[in-house]
């Protein structure tokens, strides 16, 4: 049977066939040309349209730009060298404005001889944030956090370094008093003490004292009033105190805006709605106009601290939106295991609820911190110096008139990298908390 | 034995109680929240009053009813420079909301396409859509706007450009004239019988609503779907073609041009102002930018199984686009819009930096300075902003809470 079975067959393969290569327009660079810009008829107009976009959007701007003069005092002056190394009639940026007047657009009318104080204390607060920031740095690092704030106004308005330490002492003199009163169980009058003694503190002890100290040892840094803060530096001031002073606030209206107690919620509500509701501009007029009549006669605070303050409210009601969106967000069963296990309101928040609600809304924080940091530009609109004020006023010097896109395209770049790389470090920072249930 | 029914045992109310026991300490906290709140207003007022009474000034809206005597660029509603402060204020809340809805209803589409795009398959576009929003996202509005202005300011000719049969520079698609002294948009002119039309129009428009309701109706009790689309658009172009050519032709478009001689100066048409054009489209690009991320993470944020689903039960592409994703996406989508348009409205206010007159440069601006009244000034101001905000987050959460999802 069996030999019979094998003369009937009239071949058998032993051997494999070699694979054939697949076909030349399923590989390679065709293939993803094919699959990603050419698969359909719809797909094909697309790409000629984004193409035929690029090319009308970059055929002028990129030899502009790459043409660049790079040195020159003068617009003219500039001009004459292109005029010079071009053919007539060529157009070519003059980023020589940018070389020439960059500590203007950097540091506004700081001291030239001073410039290297807010670069200092940039770094100092980069140093008291980053183990907050960052987990892995060392713990040691947070030592530095309490005393930045201080450390860093002194670094930038100058003056005698005592007037800083006094006024830290009265803070660590209410941390002392609150904790040592804690300790011994009498939990109101810790919270007495923690908020009148340094008040009694500053109203009365610290001027002499600084005063005394300063006689004692003159350690002082030459002054800089804040009408000479300018450019970047100014922004990137009122950025980062806004951002750091608002996330606490708004994180206090979040929950005042959910707590059981009327009174708390509906002035929370009042509150994030009035500021919500109103655009920037108008709190920022609010500030440099009408809110001296609202204060003592005879109060007449620097306009860039009255900035800060406003900026700092204004985003503390959008944050505390933000963070109401993660609170609600939680499932009632973390807010109830926290009574369950007997914690206080404030243990329950700080172990149980707010740790996973700030979780959910990094995102929203992160683009809020977005927001303001690009909403500084508005204060050029109440007289302040930040980068696109500087712009025009170096378009109104005779040197640099009638310059235009130079100046822009740089400012808008560095707003650009700031703010990229700010929500680049969320999306990170979303990643490295994800705990894979959702 | 009978065991005494006790109750918690009852004692006096100490006044620790308010402090410490967790029933009446919330009660404790707001009376002090409650004394702390108006004793901070009682002041602030004081200072107030003290401070005015000192600069002798008082608060008092009189001002609004003095005539103006300034003149503004752009008047919707009819304005001289004899009219009263009030009357200027009202121009500039015109202008605001013009602004305003022209960039929420632009925004909206560029959102949309952009965010749509964005998803798309084709690697280039989507790149390019990736670049478009991360670009403006993480600029500040402000310089976009004063960029857009320069654009239009610098780089756009005189009108005597467009002079003679063959100008120097061209208008884009033969209509549109952007010039450094404003941009000018072809105009429709209404000749005789031009009502009759309107009429007509209205009347197709009725017609096909009626029709899609009638169908509609229909095919809920019979299961039998009529033709609506293309029937709706035949009632609309049918009618109103046939009596447009019928009537001769009663409504024309005219196209700006300079006359030929004298000053250069453009006839006919409708003039815009370069600012109100910098504004607009500085607007619609930056909020179009954050309205395509709004639409792009309504859309993921529907499950793939949903469109699988639909497919298997057998509708087309376009239906299960239209029928089962956009109603879930849009309920992802809305509240972030919202917030958008409210945020676009008073990005409006950055119109004082290309000097287009909206509520902030009559009443904030001339007025104030003009009148020394900052307080009543900025309240006004501070209070039509809010007073727009409440009333649009009023009305799109009324609408929110419709297309949201109905739990049962």
């Amino acid at each position: 049977m069996s030999e019979l079975h094998a003369q009937t067959v009239a071949q058998v393969r032993d051997t494999m066939l070699p694979p054939v290569p697949p076909p030349r327009r399923e590989t390679g660079a065709i293939r993803w040309l094919r699959q990603n810009l050419f698969s359909g008829p719809l797909n094909i107009i697309l790409t000629v349209l984004a193409i035929w976009l690029l090319w009308v959007a970059l055929r002028d701007v990129v030899p502009w730009a790459w043409r660049g003069v790079w040195r020159a005092s003068s617009l003219n002056e500039c001009r004459a060298i292109r005029d010079q190394l071009y053919p007539e009639g060529t157009s070519a940026a003059c980023w020589a404005v940018l070389t020439d007047r960059w500590r203007q657009l950097v540091f506004g009318f700081y001291p030239a001889s001073q410039i290297w104080r807010p670069p200092l204390a940039l770094v100092v607060f980069l140093l008291a944030v980053s183990p907050i920031l960052f987990a892995r740095l060392p713990r040691r690092l947070l030592w530095l956090t309490p005393a930045a704030p201080f450390l860093i106004f002194w670094l930038l308005w100058g003056g005698t370094i005592w007037g800083p330490v006094a006024a830290a002492l009265g803070f660590a003199l209410g941390v002392a008093a609150f904790l040592a009163l804690s300790r011994a169980r009498y939990p109101i009058l810790a919270l007495l003490a923690g908020i009148l003694l340094p008040v009694l503190y500053w109203s009365f002890v610290a001027g002499p004292l600084a005063r005394a100290l300063a006689g004692v040892a003159p350690l002082a840094l030459p002054a800089v009033a804040s009408k000479d803060f300018g450019g970047f530096t100014l922004s990137i001031i009122i950025g980062l105190s806004g951002i750091s002073l608002s996330l606490p606030l708004g994180v206090l209206l979040a929950l005042g805006r959910r707590s059981d107690m009327l009174i708390i919620s509906k002035a929370s509500v009042f509150y994030i709605e009035v500021i919500r509701g109103v655009p920037l501009i108008v709190w920022l007029f609010v500030a440099q106009l009408i809110l001296n009549y609202f204060l003592p006669r005879g109060t007449n605070f620097d306009l860039m601290l009255r900035v800060i303050i406003m900026v700092t409210l204004f985003a503390a009601a959008y944050i505390a939106e933000v963070i109401r969106g993660g609170l609600a967000a939680l499932p009632r069963g973390q807010y109830e295991a926290g009574d369950a296990l007997g914690l206080t309101y404030w243990q329950a928040m700080q172990l149980i609820v707010l740790p996973q609600a700030l979780k959910i809304s990094i995102p929203g924080i992160v683009n809020s911190f977005i927001g303001l940091f690009k909403d500084t530009t508005l204060v050029s609109i109440i007289a302040m110096f930040d980068p696109i004020r500087m712009a025009s006023s170096i378009r109104a010097t005779t040197a640099w008139g009638g310059i235009y896109w130079e100046l822009y395209v740089f400012i808008g770049l560095t707003f650009w990298v700031f703010c990229f790389s700010m929500s680049r470090y969320s999306i990170w920072l979303e990643r490295r908390l994800e705990r894979g249930h959702r | 034995m009978t065991i005494a029914q006790a109750g918690p045992p009852r004692q006096a109310f100490r006044l620790s109680q308010l402090l410490y026991d967790t029933r009446y300490r919330s009660l404790t906290i707001q009376v002090i929240a409650l004394f702390l709140l108006a004793a901070l207003i009682a002041y602030l007022i004081r200072n107030l009053v003290v401070n005015l009474h000192d600069l002798g000034k008082d608060f008092d809206f009189g001002f609004l009813n003095r005539r103006a005597g300034y003149d503004i660029a752009q008047t919707l509603i009819p304005y001289t420079n004899n009219d009263t402060h009030l009357r200027a204020a009202m121009v500039g809340i015109v202008n605001t909301l013009l602004v305003a809805g022209l960039g929420i209803v632009t925004a909206t589409i560029v959102g949309i396409l952009a965010g749509v795009l964005r998803l798309s398959k084709n690697w280039l576009v989507g790149r390019l859509m990736t670049v478009y929003v991360e670009t403006f996202r993480n600029v500040p509005l402000l310089l976009w706007i004063i960029l857009v202005y320069a654009v239009l300011s610098e780089s756009t000719p005189a009108p005597a450009a467009f002079r003679g049969d063959e100008p120097e520079a061209s208008k884009l698609f033969g209509l549109v004239a952007f010039t450094n002294r404003g941009t000018y948009f072809p105009s429709l002119v209404w000749g005789e019988g031009a009502g009759t039309l309107a009429i007509m129009l209205l009347l197709s428009i009725l017609a096909a609503l009626l029709w899609q309701g009638y169908a509609r109706r229909r095919q809920a009790a019979t299961g039998q779907p009529l033709p609506s689309l293309w029937v709706m658009v035949a009632i609309l172009v049918l009618p109103v073609t046939v009596a447009f050519v019928l009537l001769g032709a009663p409504v024309s478009v005219e196209v700006p041009t300079v006359r030929p001689t004298g000053i250069a100066r453009f006839q006919g048409g409708i003039n815009v102002l370069n600012s109100l054009v910098a504004l607009w489209v500085a607007l619609t690009l930056y909020t179009g930018a954050f309205i395509a991320e709004i639409v792009r993470a309504g859309i993921l944020a529907v499950s793939k199984g949903q469109t699988e689903a639909a497919f298997a039960l057998g509708l087309r592409p376009g239906r299960t686009t239209r029928l089962v994703i956009l109603p879930q996406a849009l309920r992802v989508i809305v509240p972030p819009l919202i917030s958008q348009y409210l945020n676009l409205i008073k990005n409006s206010s950055l119109a004082v930096a290309v000097g287009y007159p909206d509520v902030k440069a009559t009443l904030g601006g001339v007025t104030m300075n003009q009148t020394g009244r900052e307080l009543e000034s900025i309240l006004l101001l501070a209070l039509f902003y809010l007073v727009v905000s409440l009333v649009i987050s009023l009305v799109l959460n009324i609408y929110n809470r419709r297309i949201s999802l109905k739990e049962r």
